[in-house]
């Protein structure tokens, strides 16, 4: 993704037809060998690499082992519908730059809401403190990286203005309400989020990246007699304007009104044990709570992760791989760079049934002697990077669909969750099911709905004893909350078996 | 920024709204402090600092509403930014019902100072902040062989705000908060159990700084060869330390906009019983170095001492200025302040003594609650009561049901409450919840 200097510094929000911004010239880097895109960044953050180095060499001036810079730059506008009109607009700023220095597995953290040398230098400090002794660290290196392109985009959501985004939301209230006159009430909105990077670390690396996300999403209201019922449906990518069609509305109001109704007629399982089939999409959920987080390397090198002692070890039946990728195309959860500067790859946590790699950041991945898989994250510049999850699913496996729901004599068939948890340490995993079907005989029989799920992640992940030939990513607006920061994710999966989970309802 | 700056700022970003456009203008700065340090093996894992500014700034433009923020706070930025919002709030649809609140409900000065700032806040050495963190580690590490890891935090802030409306409002607050958290995880079997405890203040002198790390500590090992029991009917003792999962979605249902948007289980409720006798609670604003204290709440309205719930009838909604049009009905606030709920007489101790077969909820795993409809479903662990005494660690179960009947079913509430919360709620008793096991 190129970046022109058309795009310098953006103060808006809710940004109008034609408003643009001239940049004030900046003059970089004249005596070092960069593109010219890294230049637009160096620009767009007001900094020159000589500055960089400079607050590098405080970051390290007490013996650090190592340091990184990370600048952001997010713009996010939001437009709500309620009561039938696009009635409220919300946007969002956030500027600044996050200074980390290593020791060891010791962090010291600050950040600066600007990038005045003064201001930098000052937090640069602060974060030095974690080491104690004194250090002349000096860097003239400067090694581009040229970040991967795994979110290429038509026209950015910096150029749309307020006025070409309202239709779609005012479309999907109007498509809504066509569909079923059991509908109330539409909620529905639309929000657009851009972020520039520029990251510059203590080994001389320099790279960037230009993040665009839109999620796009509608709650339909019915009622039917006394009893009223909503439910969701949404979308999120990292996809330009060009991305908002017609035909995106319609299926979303469709799935929307489609999920609401089946909730009038549901009921709740008997309480207790039974087998559960994940519907493919977004049951993806069962892998991020159950081994995903368990998972992160952060949790396995303290020690604290039910799967601590179990790398390289039979996890699962053979025919099971589990997957965290950062490169799919515009998913909501790829990045081009991780937010250490890492490249990003695609991992594999489980191959042929057993435990291949944990999830890591910089710290963790020295700490096992391993190369960094991408996977260091945060929520902004304020926020330290840990070990997190991009999107994770499970490639196809052997059965069919049909199959695996024949196996079961009474359990549950779910496929549309909201929320999900897990304890790290105990391996108790929830999630929580909004709705799905009652399994009676081998069929699919009565829907059910507002049920949590409770298992254990190990004895889950061995208990997978049938996966179907359907693997689907689903793109709904997950967002994976740890150590209180939240990141995008995504979650995957084809239709599977799982034998015995305890599934929440009435004695 | 000074007070003063921040008035000063925010004044001129409100007229210079006022000049671009807007009829009327709501705009609030803020400063925040922060200091973070986690100690792990008799090290520091994790030392954070921050300092942050922050403007905000709702508009009302022929009709119509955005509201927008951001941190880049020189003059020049700030204006680009407020003409840019401006022109966008003109591609809305109008909204008859958006305007600022009647200026007479505001708060006008003179009330009491309920005492939410620590003056010393600037003057605590980090070096005591460390200190306190690697004391609340020794009180776990090395005292029992089970004990894997254990990690010690301590955190504090500073929150300084202004605001100021077009028609007349102006009012600020600052608080400061100081906390203690330790977590230990330790072996037990194939399961690696972590235990925490926390404490919080809004004084430094005031923080429990003894006992996070032996309470962890204990935590974490009562939970050793936690397992799933049969599923039965049961009744539940919800920990204090906990309580808010399992009332949070009652707050949410009489909220205004869940209301309106009629997402809520207690429409048409009002005055209403809703709940057990057992269950009163009062939204007190003006607690003297309380969590949640105020004199004025988001939108500036003057802040008020409100039944919400008295023995079980329902007597507040929690309604802003918007959907109180909405509604044709008065504002009262957008949001609560310090819930006090009506003590029992028995502590925690007492209150199992007294069931024969119950569980003690003293953790919540995942799970959500359908507004709308009132559904509930959440993950638990916790222990097994028989004849008034614990008997053994539960885990991997789930609690279903209706709220609506759940509030109905609280058959009594303890003594215990943690008062550093702007929640101060005791420990409950449920009668007849569904816990779905083996």
């Amino acid at each position: 993704m190129s970046v022109n200097r058309r795009s310098f510094i953006k103060t808006g929000g809710a940004v109008a037809a034609g408003s643009m911004i001239l940049p004030p010239f900046m003059q970089s880097c004249q005596n070092v060998q960069i593109s010219e895109n890294v230049k637009s960044y160096l620009d767009h953050f007001e900094v020159s690499t000589e500055m960089l180095q400079k607050v590098i060499a405080t970051a390290m001036s007490k013996g650090g082992d190592y340091a990184d810079l990370f600048f952001e730059h997010k713009t996010s506008n939001s437009l709500g519908l309620e009561d039938g009109k696009v009635n409220r607009a919300y946007s969002n700023v956030d500027f600044g730059v996050g200074i980390r220095v290593l020791k060891g597995d010791q962090t010291g953290f600050a950040y600066s809401e600007n990038v005045e040398m003064k201001e930098m230098l000052n937090a640069a400090k602060m974060a030095a403190n974690i080491a104690d002794s004194g250090s002349d660290f000096n860097i003239n290196e400067v090694n581009e990286k040229i970040p991967a392109g795994y979110y290429k985009i038509q026209n950015k959501w910096e150029d749309v203005s307020v006025k070409d985004k309202v239709p779609f939301v005012q479309k999907i209230n109007d498509k809504v309400f066509e569909l079923d006159e059991k509908v109330i009430k539409v909620n529905a909105f639309l929000s657009d989020e851009t972020t520039y990077v520029l990251f510059y670390n203590s080994e001389g690396r320099l790279t960037y990246d230009y993040r665009p996300m839109i999620s796009f999403g509608v709650v339909s209201i019915m009622q039917k007699g006394e009893q009223i019922e909503n439910a969701y449906s949404a979308r999120s990518f990292r996809k330009g304007f060009e991305w908002l069609t017609d035909e995106l509305v319609n299926d979303l109001a469709q799935e929307a009104v489609d999920r609401t109704n089946i909730l009038f007629e549901a009921t709740k399982p008997k309480a207790g044990e039974m087998p559960v089939v994940m519907g493919a999409g977004g049951s993806g959920i069962l892998l991020h709570e159950a081994i995903g987080h368990t998972f992160e390397a952060d949790f396995n090198r303290k020690g604290e992760s039910i799967f601590s002692d179990k790398m390289g070890k039979k996890v699962a039946e053979n025919f099971i791989n589990i997957i965290d990728d950062g490169t799919l195309d515009n998913n909501r959860g790829s990045i081009n760079i991780d937010d250490e500067g890492n490249d990003v790859e695609k991992t594999y946590l489980v191959k042929d049934g057993i435990l291949n790699s944990y999830i890591h950041d910089r710290i963790s991945a020295k700490h096992y002697g391993i190369d960094p898989t991408g996977n260091g994250r945060r929520e902004s510049f304020r926020h330290i990077p840990l070990p997190r999850m991009r999107a994770t699913y499970m490639e196809v496996g052997p059965h069919t669909k049909d199959d695996i729901i024949g196996e079961v004599d009474y359990g549950v068939y779910v496929d549309n969750f909201s929320n999900g948890q897990v304890k790290i340490g105990a391996g108790d995993f929830t999630f929580f099911v909004k709705s799905g079907y009652l399994i009676e005989k081998g069929k699919l029989t009565d829907p059910i709905k507002d049920i949590n799920i409770i298992g254990n992640g190990p004895q889950a992940l061995a208990d997978i004893t049938m996966a179907a030939d359907d693997y689907l990513i689903d793109n709904g607006t997950w967002t994976c909350g740890k150590s209180g920061q939240s990141v995008p994710v995504t979650c995957g999966l084809p239709s599977v078996l799982v034998k015995k989970l305890t599934v929440g309802g009435v004695s | 920024m000074t007070k003063e700056e921040k008035y000063n700022l925010a004044k001129w970003a409100m007229n210079h709204a006022l000049e671009n456009g807007a009829q009327e203008v709501s705009v609030s700065i803020s400063d925040n402090k922060s200091s973070s340090v986690e100690v792990r093996e008799e090290k520091i894992d994790k030392l954070e600092q921050a300092i942050q500014s922050g403007l905000s700034i709702r508009l009302f433009v022929d009709n119509k509403y955005s509201s927008h923020s951001t941190n880049r706070m020189k003059k020049e930025d700030l204006a680009r930014f407020i003409e840019e919002a401006i022109e966008g709030t003109k591609y809305l649809s109008e909204d008859e019902f958006r305007t600022l609140p009647n200026p007479s409900l505001y708060y006008k000065g003179g009330g009491e100072d309920l005492n939410t700032l620590d003056t010393e806040y600037n003057n605590i050495d980090p070096k005591q902040k460390i200190d306190l963190a690697y004391a609340a580690e020794k009180e776990a590490l090395g005292k029992d062989e089970r004990i894997i890891s254990v990690s010690a935090s301590y955190y504090d802030g500073l929150n300084e705000r202004v605001m100021v409306t077009s028609n007349g409002f102006e009012g600020d607050t600052a608080t400061t908060y100081y906390g203690l958290y330790t977590s230990v995880s330790v072996k037990g079997g194939e399961a690696r159990p972590s235990g925490g405890w926390s404490e919080s203040a809004v004084f430094y002198d005031k923080l429990e700084k003894e006992g996070t790390g032996s309470k962890a500590l204990e935590r974490a090992i009562n939970k050793i060869g936690q397992a799933k029991i049969e599923s039965e009917k049961l009744p539940m003792i919800v920990e204090y330390k906990v309580v808010r999962n399992i009332l949070g979605p009652v707050l949410s249902a009489i909220n205004g906009s869940s209301i309106q948007q009629k997402r809520s289980f207690l429409i048409d409720k009002l005055n209403e019983k809703i709940a057990s006798d057992k269950l009163t609670v009062v939204d007190d604003p003006f607690i003297v170095g309380g969590r949640g204290s105020r004199l004025f709440d988001s939108e500036g309205l003057a802040a008020k001492k409100r039944s919400v719930i008295d023995k079980g009838v329902l007597k507040t909604y929690y309604i802003d200025t918007y959907y109180a049009k909405k509604l044709e009905t008065e504002p009262t606030t957008g949001n609560s302040s310090n819930l006090v709920f009506e003590l029992g007489d028995k502590n925690l101790d007492q209150l199992i003594a007294s069931q024969k077969r119950a569980i003690l909820v003293t953790g919540f795993n995942g799970g959500n609650c359908n507004g709308t409809t009132g559904d509930f479903s959440y993950g638990i662990e916790g222990f097994l009561v028989e004849k008034g005494k614990i008997t053994k660690p539960v885990a991997e179960m789930n609690i279903t049901g209706n709220m609506k009947k759940l509030l109905m079913d609280i058959a009594e509430t303890g003594n215990d409450v943690n008062e550093n919360s702007s929640l101060l709620a005791p420990s409950i008793v449920f009668n007849n919840v569904d816990f779905s096991g083996i």
